[in-house]
């Protein structure tokens, strides 16, 4: 086995050790953890499979191997990305009408007290 | 003595059937005081109005919170008001009100801290489709393994809770596909759970919150959260 290979098998172990610490530590939704083991699993089988990069690019019809490495990675990134942009847009959502609600109650509760005084 | 028992409804765009399963629950005539409680996880439709419109208390969420979510809001009101009981009842009339009997029949027998109605003991009424028992059976070995007891019906959201099991709840509950995941986090705490057989119906309308596109992600979902939720220091 090719010390490149041993290093990066080992990185991915790590960071699925991480993640693990951050769902246990309820910092991280399962969901999301989800995707980021999926992205070590693939790491891991070519880390272990050196061929398979090779075989992957010529099926795909790439001329050097490592480019289809940083156009795949880029991709999922860019996707993953918008995905987040989307979780955070909803967020904002929630925070605005629940802010809203809570405007409206305060100013109920104070239109009751005044009734009551 | 009669206990305090609240009803929890959790209620995502029911106005089709919230209005039976209201009927129905207040036709009931048990020795237990029943509270009704219902929780509208921002329905789009008429759910608001068709609940306010029963003699029942109804809390509307601002946002959709799933659920869990939804849920365990009904849990803080139980552990809030100094409810000694807490049922789940979902409000698609999946669970026919007539069946709490069994579980406060259970709950006074056995004492355990939670109650589970479940179809698969007894096999008798609506049964699921093939593809949902084979995940249900799935869920049964998941539970053995994490939780340490035999649940053949661990999806089954109509279940009956005491007060420490509120309490638990409370403190955590999973926001969404909550069943399975919460017996791991009730077993964790010591609680005791037991199972009844009930009959359940048909939902009378809605879908389920787990369509067939997403329940490979479901079961991948709802695993490594039971295994997580095992792991984790409580």
């Amino acid at each position: 086995m090719a010390r490149i290979q041993i290093i990066t098998i080992i990185i991915n172990l790590l960071f699925v050790f991480y993640i693990s610490r951050l769902i246990i530590k309820n910092r991280l939704r399962e969901e999301y953890a989800i995707i980021w083991s999926v992205c070590t699993l693939i790491i891991i089988v070519f880390s272990v499979w050196r061929d398979g990069l090779a075989i992957m690019s010529k099926l795909f019809g790439v001329y050097e191997p490592p480019n289809l490495v940083f156009t795949a990675f880029i991709f999922v990134i860019l996707v993953y990305l918008l995905h987040l942009s989307v979780v955070n847009s909803k967020l904002q959502r929630n925070v605005n009408s629940l802010s809203q609600e809570i405007a409206l109650m305060k100013e109920k509760l104070k239109d009751n007290n005044e009734e009551q005084a | 003595m009669a206990q305090k028992v609240l009803v929890i409804i959790p209620c995502y765009n029911e106005d089709a059937s919230l209005p039976t399963v209201l009927a129905g629950l207040q036709a009931l005539r048990l020795d237990d005081d029943l509270k009704p409680l219902v929780i509208n996880d921002c329905s789009k439709d008429n759910t608001r109005e068709v609940a306010e419109s029963f003699n029942v208390t109804v809390l509307n969420l601002p946002i959709n919170l799933g659920i869990g979510g939804a849920v365990q809001t009904g849990f803080k009101y139980a552990l809030r008001y100094g409810f000694d009981l807490a049922i789940q009842l979902d409000g698609d009339g999946q669970h026919p009100p007539d069946e709490i009997e069994k579980l406060l029949i259970a709950r006074s027998q056995t004492q355990a801290n939670i109650i589970i109605g479940s179809r698969f003991i007894d096999r008798k009424g609506f049964q699921s489709s093939f593809l949902r028992r084979i995940g249900i059976s799935y869920f049964y070995w998941l539970n053995r393994i994490f939780a340490g007891v035999p649940v053949y019906d661990s999806t089954s959201g109509f279940r009956l809770l005491d007060k420490k099991a509120i309490e638990c709840a409370v403190r955590s509950y999973p926001d969404d596909y909550p069943e399975p995941e919460s017996l791991i986090i009730f077993a964790k705490a010591g609680l005791k759970i037991k199972e009844v057989p009930v009959v359940m119906s048909h939902r009378l309308n809605g879908r389920s919150s787990i369509r067939r596109g997403s329940s490979l992600y479901y079961m991948i979902k709802v695993t490594i959260a039971m295994f997580f939720t095992f792991i984790r220091k409580s």
